[in-house]
């Protein structure tokens, strides 16, 4: 390819996609979708730390996003557990709706 | 740079067209095969030995009326078929069938992408694959379909852990993700299948729980689902499922003969002394041959075992076949360590 | 390329954001992290972009998608008049958010010090050699460390998601009158 990207290009659009991820949470009233949104924000942090990594000519941004992405991973496991509990006791996901301390 | 493109151009259509040609085929492999294991003739009107059967059976898929219920979840529904079918299809790409091909002067590699990731191209593809029966099980709306395609889900969520754990042995012992130098790595008879025969064991019941195939078919279980997650298909929608079957398991036949049956080798017949075109030829047939011998086990096994029940399938994949895949890492780290490869 | 790949992320990144249905949501999302895993094999981090691919797109969001079916949720119209001026608030933040962020990243970006693994010098050794190699070596501690919290997690997971509390041998009546 003769034409390279240039990294701000990159960085931009991380932010465009983290910001998403940031309005997705403010916005949205569904557990669930704040928790996708959640990781729609990693992604976002994820694509710069690769473009550095690429643009820096070193591994550290790739083996960063190896542990970002395990973070998500246990994460998620976790909070879909709290969402199903969350559900089980009150057949609902909106987080307006979560506001006891006490079950 | 064009001569490169265009011999890749020629590789992809040569390679698709056996390929389809082959899913077409095994419907009619299977039900012969089925048909002479339960001691029937099995289909023989259409054409000799009924090998325009295939050709009958699309025919007639093509001309049934194509029903979409209106309770569907639309864009979903249409969505899931393609999902299902694309996969099994792209995956042949990394595949090797061969060494390299000496035509007009030039050595052609036998494998359309020789990619340094190739293994893990597989695993991400096969990943993707979960979703096809998974949508078709929620957009149909009918609670057959939905319980079909979350028990899909969940156990080919479980059995990809044993797929990848199992398959981590061949890689430790072949040093390489590229497909092509995990088969060279089983050159002569140290083929995968004789160095790990527990690897092998675990990888091929992987494999049927991952294409939903006998005994593993529980996704699509007629007495107690209807169809499973394609209960709410017609016509080429239906087609298109039942090709994503038979496409899988031919790609995961191919995948089980590269990691593990040597791929496109004969045991020393490169020491025949053959002409280099006709060696070539020979190994392309061996590959050939091989995943036919794999097919024909995947029709074997699905006419003779009967189906597990959902917490066997479950208590099969977690608490047997995992521990077992990672005591096989330590067996092939065994295997470098004291040099035995 | 790029552009292509761009478009598709922020797209389907909008869609999620704009869906009523999760399920759609959750759709979007997988094709967003398809596009992602794209942008990775433009900066040639293959073993990234298949990483991408089959944890996020094969393993997590098959594990969202399970949960949402099993849920089942129905997004009610909720009633919305409590936090009336949160949307608009919401909004606001982010573009301010948005603007601060775009501004610093979008000028003239100073790179430190380079480091020694060139795009050659990685196509010559291979992405996934070199990625492992540092991850066993470098890394070592650090990967151990998040096998620990993957186990943490797990077990968390398991323990949060039990149907009754552990040790209990009867399900106590609460649970029971809603168990499903």
């Amino acid at each position: 390819m003769s034409f390279t990207v240039p990294l701000s290009w990159y960085l931009v659009l991380s932010a465009i996609v983290f910001s998403i991820g940031v309005a997705g949470v403010l916005l949205r009233r569904n557990a669930l979708v704040i928790f996708m949104c959640i990781e729609i924000m990693l992604s976002g942090v994820n694509l710069s730390f690769i473009a550095f990594s690429r643009f820096l000519h070193s591994m550290s941004g790739q083996i960063f996003f190896f542990f970002v992405m395990t973070v998500a991973a246990a994460e998620v496991a976790v909070g879909l557990a709290i969402i199903l509990t969350i559900f089980r006791s009150r057949e609902s996901v909106d987080v307006d709706e979560v506001n006891l301390l006490r079950g | 740079m064009m001569t490169d493109l265009l011999i890749t151009i020629v590789k992809i259509l040569v390679v698709f067209g056996v390929y389809l040609t082959m899913v077409a085929y095994l419907s009619l492999v299977e039900r012969r095969v089925s048909a002479f294991i339960q001691d029937r003739r099995g289909p023989n009107r259409v054409g000799p030995f009924g090998l325009l059967q295939p050709l009958a059976d699309g025919l007639k898929f093509m001309f049934k009326e194509d029903l979409i219920p209106h309770y569907v979840n639309r864009p979903v529904y249409l969505l899931a078929p393609l999902v299902a079918l694309v996969p099994a299809f792209i995956t042949m790409a990394v595949i090797p069938f061969g060494n390299t091909l000496p035509l007009f002067g030039r050595d052609i590699p036998l494998v359309i992408a020789n990619v340094n990731i190739g293994f893990l191209y597989i695993f991400a593809l096969t990943s993707m694959g979960v979703y096809g029966v998974v949508l078709a099980g929620w957009s149909s709306n009918s609670k057959y379909s939905l319980i079909g395609g979350l028990r899909a889900s969940a156990q080919m969520i479980s059995y990809e852990l044993s797929l990848g754990l199992a398959a981590v042995g061949v890689l430790i012992v072949a040093g390489s993700l590229r497909l092509p130098d995990i088969v060279a790595a089983q050159s002569g008879l140290r083929w995968n299948f004789w160095m790990q025969p527990l690897g092998f064991i675990i990888f091929l019941i992987a494999v049927f729980a991952e294409t939903n195939r006998l005994p593993f078919d529980l996704p699509e279980a007629e007495p107690e689902l209807v169809g499973g997650y394609h209960t709410e298909y017609s016509s080429m929608k239906f087609a298109m499922f039942f090709m994503a079957e038979y496409a899988n398991m031919l790609t995961a036949s191919a995948v089980v003969v590269s990691l593990y049956l040597g791929g496109w080798q004969v045991p020393y017949l490169e020491q025949a002394g053959l002409p280099p075109l006709l060696l070539s030829l020979a190994q392309v047939l061996a590959f050939v041959l091989k995943v036919g011998v794999m097919l024909f086990f995947f029709v074997w096994v699905r006419w003779t075992l009967p189906r597990f029940r959902y917490d066997q399938l479950m208590r099969l994949g977690w608490k047997i076949t995992l521990p077992l895949a990672i005591l096989n890492i330590f067996y092939s780290g065994y295997l470098v360590v004291a040099k035995w490869v | 390329m790029f552009v292509i790949l761009a478009v598709i992320l922020v797209g389907a990144s909008l869609m999620v954001v704009a869906q009523r249905n999760p399920v759609y949501s959750a759709l979007f999302l997988i094709l967003a992290f398809l596009g992602l895993a794209g942008q990775f094999v433009l900066l040639q981090a293959q073993i990234i972009a298949v990483l991408q691919v089959l944890v996020y797109a094969g393993a997590i969001m098959v594990l969202f998608l399970f949960v949402v079916m099993l849920l089942n949720v129905r997004d009610r119209q909720a009633p919305e008049a409590k936090l009336r001026w949160q949307k608009l608030f919401g909004l606001i933040l982010t573009i301010i958010l948005f603007g601060l962020v775009a501004v610093t990243v979008a000028g003239e970006v100073r790179l430190g010090p380079q480091g020694e693994f060139t795009p050659q010098r990685l196509a010559e050794l291979g992405n996934a050699q070199v990625f492992g190699k540092l991850l066993f070596t470098d890394f070592l501690f650090l990967f151990e460390a998040t096998s620990v919290l993957l186990l943490v997690a797990m077990i968390g997971a398991m323990v949060l998601a039990r149907r009754r509390p552990l040790g209990a041998s009867s399900p106590p009546p609460a649970a029971s009158s809603r168990a499903d």
